[in-house]
């Protein structure tokens, strides 16, 4: 049963404006293994409920764990792109408690001796700035069933309330990843939160070793969020937000706590270490149960595995496969497109990395893809309120309508026309420009007479440009251009243009 | 003499998740007194230079390959439970579980 | 006509061989014994006829067709009801799993399906393997067949009484502080228990995982080899499995029939005799030695001072294990569930009301200390002070065995004691295990088997014990020991038990 108090809550820029916030954050990422972590059992999402399951991962008498190896070898991964340190030697220990979905009643884990430790991430906040995040340790363990209650009527039998449980992600393989007390945030520690845990998940995807997906709790959070009075002053006692599992939440839920935290101890009040839930829907956390046993898990080490002494060959093997990183990607491709760093971030915020990537590859210089995405396209994007990448257009045309223009077949002003005419669906941009006959002039004929025309018509510009002063042949040009409704390069009309007076 | 209260057993018996009778308590109270002699006992020679042995026969790196089984069948498996439903194992609901 | 049931596996097999007899005739003479000997032994929890007989008649069958077969196929075997069996009710001797039927079979329950030994049946253990005269069990004492007053030892009481009451030739036992070796002593019959990791754990309920092995329970010498090359060998599902293949046994077993033990030394352990050891148990194990002498053996004493804290440390190591391996018995997935009498009924409270009422005394009393033991800032004091010992134990035998490469000892101090004798008394009870814990402890295998009658007429047992890793060993000095006793005895100790009412052959 939860009650409802009324929460006492400080204005979030008062609160970090007179404490200094401590954060530490656990992420559970769900390792995209065919099988589980101790046993055969296939692990997928969406299946049948307890159809994943064999005697060990429904914790059946007599039945055994067997480690999965390529469980271990993504846990090396992830340990390595987090800059950890990986054990000579690790086991698994058995971390006891009673929970109807932990099938054992014990979790095999790591507790002592966890597989990587010591480790940093560089987490880029949206302007720019890096934050570093040092990581403590990163560890294997399993993941529990889901429990489901059984709400109303038929709930009950024999008048008490029931739950329904499905064991086919019991033994799921996790991999724990917890921080040190992340300090020096000060009042953009939710931002960090968030930074950190999104850093995370693209790391994640990027060493393919989960899909990583939020909203199938692929990826978890809980939050450890403390206030003191200074960055001088000892660490407060924390709380802790279970399971926050949206980037936005991890920012909400630590804010909020911020908030509740600083209004406690304003009113003279201390801070419980306790569990706290995060309510999506309302914004709040509330109190978790208090457990009588929590705390004493009775952990010793795992009888039924032997250690895990990872060979060091095998590790710098799995190091030199590591494929590169978002962040080191984006080093890498900003020094080779040669973009400023505050155009970098807004390519990164805007999502446009791998769209200019993409345009690059297709023919594009990098400056023109910046270009087009950046602009017209970012512009487009926002009017129709929809991502860049979702608009109907893609690298390739890009680069093709690029090339259009750098081999002078259009000019900038007609490019525009042929984006427009992709966008609606007129096909590549080689099509639009036949079809709209968009082609530019080329043929020095009809450009000749139109100059010949725009000359007479203006004969005291004439005579000036024929005197020497060539400021205003942009006023004959202007007439070219228009007279052939812009389909003319504004280069060769020039060159005409003094050729004429000068013959 | 019990070096042990019967409320640290009766604290034990909740972390083992046992209910004991009063009887049950009593009689416990005075046997952790064995693990107390043992660990005396072992404390005679347990020094700290002495390396633990946690497995008989040192085996290390004992993975198994990352490929499917065949899962037990559900039916099979429901039919021992003491309850089932829809698929599920009924159990009791968890206190404070919403 | 032979009595089939007196046979050894060893006969059983090459009368089945040569089509003397057939599958379902021998597996019938032993139900037929059972079901006559039962009602005074009671070494059975479950017996499975209909699923026996079907084993037996398909090995005929095949064997009929001209199929090559195992050599133990169509043997009948007996299993401690601890080794999980699909389709066979499995309970480990508990309450809390009364009428559990496991989806899946034990490594070793596929490896006797797959060679066609037809499984007679689960055999009565104390609860959850906890104890040393089978009084533990949830379903009632199984009684010594040399003295039905008598206790037949634990917790394979079921699976020793069973062979030594001719009710099966072969059994299946665990050990994790003596449990088959210490039944083996008190009912007259050989009990095996190979190296740590020798034999798949998969499928045995765990008592204590660093501790339990299981291992052949049967008459002779050679019908352990058999059973234990059959059972033996690496598994996958068991990371702490061994990858050794498990042969040489028989050969060994069939190299010491010969008598002859010129070359090899036997080390007698210094602090497991004199003190509390019956005067008839020593009388015997002197004699015992003398036998080995005189086959050619070099006998030496040693020392193994720290065998001493084998006990303590047993008393941690045990506990608290069981005490994690047990939590998965809380009525929600399998077995029974009770309901608290009175107050909420949540999953905690029927959980604590189901262990409450469905496990045994000694099982709470066990968990209760192991739950002690690592419970918050004991660990190290504890579970690791004992660990310590057991490197300690490791050095002591190390040490032995560089002066002997085998090792022996009474296998109890004592006789067969009378029911409800220790029944309070749990450390009395313990004490039975002083010379079978240390192997446990070191993951070193262990044999017993009979080394005569004491002054109260009741079987002793012999143990020898080998490095890791070389059970062949056991099964050459063992062998030896057995051929040149039971010249002396002119015939097996077995043959010496008094006739079980009802079954009179």
């Amino acid at each position: 049963m939860s009650t409802t108090t009324h929460v006492d809550l400080v204005d979030y820029d008062d609160a970090v404006a007179r404490f200094d916030p401590v954060i530490g954050i656990e992420v559970h990422v769900e390792l995209g293994t065919r099988t589980k972590m101790f046993d055969g059992a296939e692990q997928s999402f969406g299946e049948e409920p307890n159809t994943q399951i064999t005697p060990t991962s429904l914790g059946l008498p007599g039945a055994l764990p067997a480690v999965n190896g390529t469980a271990v070898e993504y846990a090396i991964r992830i340990g390595l792109a987090l800059n950890c340190s990986i054990a000579q030697s690790c086991r698994f220990a058995r971390k006891n408690y009673f929970y109807p979905d932990v099938p054992k009643n014990f979790q095999t884990s790591q507790y002592d001796e966890p597989i990587a430790f010591e480790g940093f991430v560089d987490v880029e906040l949206e302007d720019g700035t890096v934050f570093r995040v040092e990581v403590e340790r990163a560890h294997m363990e399993e993941d529990a069933g889901k429990n489901t209650h059984v709400g109303g009527a038929t709930g009950r039998i024999h008048g008490a309330e029931y739950s329904m449980v499905d064991y086919n992600r019991a033994g799921v393989p996790l991999v724990e990843i917890v921080t040190k007390p992340i300090t020096g945030a000060g009042e953009r520690a939710p931002e960090v939160a968030r930074a950190y845990v999104q850093t995370l998940r693209d790391m994640f995807r990027a060493l393919g070793v989960s899909e990583a997906r939020m909203e199938r709790g692929n990826v978890r959070a809980d939050v450890n969020v403390s206030l003191r009075a200074t960055p001088e002053s000892p660490l407060g006692t924390r709380t802790e937000t279970k399971n926050v599992n949206s980037f936005r939440s991890v920012e909400r839920s630590v804010r909020y706590e911020i908030s509740r935290q600083a209004a406690i101890l304003d009113a003279g009040g201390s801070i419980v270490q306790e569990t706290r839930h995060w309510h999506e829907d309302t914004g709040i956390t509330t109190a978790g149960r208090v457990k009588s046993d929590a705390e004493d898990y009775r952990y010793f080490p795992e009888p039924d595995l032997v250690p895990i002494v990872p060979d060091r060959a095998w590790i710098e093997e799995i190091r030199a496969a590591l494929p590169e990183l978002p962040a080191a990607r984006r080093r890498r491709l900003q020094g080779d497109w040669g973009y400023a760093d505050a155009e970098m971030r807004d390519v990164v915020n805007a999502g446009a990395v791998e769209l200019i990537e993409a345009t690059v590859a297709a023919g594009a210089s990098p400056a023109a893809a910046r270009k087009w995405w950046m602009g017209e396209l970012a512009r487009t994007a926002k009017q129709q309120e929809v991502e860049l990448a979702d608009l109907p257009i893609t690298p390739a045309q890009i680069g093709a309508l690029q090339q259009l223009v750098d081999a002078g077949r259009i000019n900038d002003k007609l490019a525009r026309q042929v984006l427009e005419g992709v966008l609606a669906g007129e096909g590549d941009p080689e099509q639009v420009v036949v079809a709209r006959g968009l082609g530019v002039v080329s043929d020095d004929g009809p450009l000749l007479e139109a100059i010949d025309a725009a000359l007479a018509a203006q004969p005291d510009i004439a005579e000036k440009i024929r005197g020497g002063n060539l400021g205003p042949v942009g006023a004959i040009i202007g007439a070219v251009m228009k007279a052939t409704r812009g389909q003319a390069d504004a280069g060769r009309v020039r060159e005409l243009v003094l050729e004429r007076v000068r013959a | 003499m019990s070096t042990l209260s019967r409320d640290e057993v009766a604290r034990v018996a909740v972390l083992a998740r046992i209910d004991l009778t009063p009887a049950e308590l009593d009689r416990l109270a005075g046997e952790l007194d064995v693990i107390v002699e043992s660990v005396a006992r072992v404390s005679e020679v347990a020094t700290p230079d002495v390396p633990a042995t946690s497995h008989p026969l040192p085996l290390s790196n004992v993975f198994r390959a990352d490929e499917p089984v065949a899962p037990l069948d559900r039916d099979e498996v429901l039919a021992q439970a003491p309850a089932a439903r829809e698929g599920k194992f009924l159990v009791p609901q968890i206190l404070g579980e919403e | 006509m032979t009595d089939l049931t007196r046979l050894t596996a060893a006969e059983l097999a090459d009368r089945l061989t040569s089509r003397e007899v057939t599958s379902v005739e021998v597996t019938q003479a032993h139900l037929d014994r059972i079901a006559a000997v039962e009602p005074a032994v009671h070494a059975f929890l479950h017996v499975a006829h209909e699923e026996a007989l079907a084993t037996a008649a398909d090995v005929d069958e095949r064997r009929a067709a001209g199929e090559d077969l195992h050599a133990l196929a169509g043997v009948p075997i007996a299993v401690k009801d601890v080794v999980v069996t699909r389709g066979l009710p499995t309970t480990a001797g508990s309450r809390i799993l009364e009428g559990w039927v496991p989806p899946y079979d034990a490594t070793l329950v596929e490896r006797l399906k797959a060679a066609g030994l037809p499984i007679l049946g689960k055999t009565n253990m104390d609860e959850f393997a906890m104890g040393s005269s089978t009084e533990h069990s949830g379903y009632g004492t199984t009684h010594n067949p040399w003295d039905l007053e008598r206790i037949p030892g634990g917790s394979g009481g079921g699976s020793a009484a069973a062979v030594a009451a001719y009710e099966a030739p072969l059994a299946i036992g665990t050990d994790t502080g003596g449990s088959i070796r210490q039944p083996a002593a008190v009912t007259g019959t050989v009990g095996v228990k190979p190296t740590y990791g020798s034999v798949s754990r998969y499928g045995l309920v765990a008592l204590a995982s660093s501790l339990d092995q299981a291992g052949p329970c049967t008459r002779t010498v050679l019908d352990s080899a058999l059973l234990h090359e059959l059972i033996g060998g690496h598994d996958p599902r068991d990371s702490t499995s061994l990858p050794d293949p498990a042969t040489g046994y028989v050969a060994a077993a069939r190299e010491g029939a010969s008598g002859d033990l010129r070359g090899v030394r036997v080390g007698v352990i210094r602090e497991l005799q004199g003190e509390g050891y019956q005067p008839g148990v020593l009388a015997r194990f002197e004699e015992s030695l003398d036998a080995l002498r005189g086959a050619g053996a070099e006998v030496v004493e040693v020392s193994c001072p720290h065998f001493t804290y084998a006990l303590a440390a047993y008393y941690l190591i045990l506990p608290a294990e069981a005490s994690s391996n047990l939590a998965k018995f809380d009525g929600m997935r399998f077995g029974l569930r009770v309901e608290p009498s009175e107050g909420p009924v949540t999953a905690e409270r029927v959980m604590a009301a189901t262990r409450g009422q469905g496990f045994g005394d000694e099982v709470k009393r066990r968990i209760i200390l192991g739950t002690y033991a690592l419970s918050a800032g004991y660990y190290d004091a504890y579970y690791g002070s004992a660990q310590k010992v057991r490197t300690l134990i490791q050095r002591d035998f190390a040490a032995a065995f560089e002066a002997a490469d085998v090792l022996v000892s009474p296998t109890a101090p004592t006789t067969a004691f009378k029911l409800g004798e220790k029944l309070d008394d749990p450390l009395a009870m313990y004490l039975n295990d002083v010379a079978t814990i240390p192997a446990n402890l070191a993951g070193v295998p262990g044999m017993s088997l009979p080394s005569g009658l004491s002054d109260d007429g009741l079987p002793v047992g012999f143990q020898i014990l080998a490095p890791a890793r070389e059970d062949a060993r056991l099964y050459r000095v063992g062998a030896a020991l057995e051929a040149l006793l039971e010249t002396s005895w002119e015939g097996p100790l077995l043959g010496r038990a008094p006739e079980l009412a009802g079954g009179a052959a």
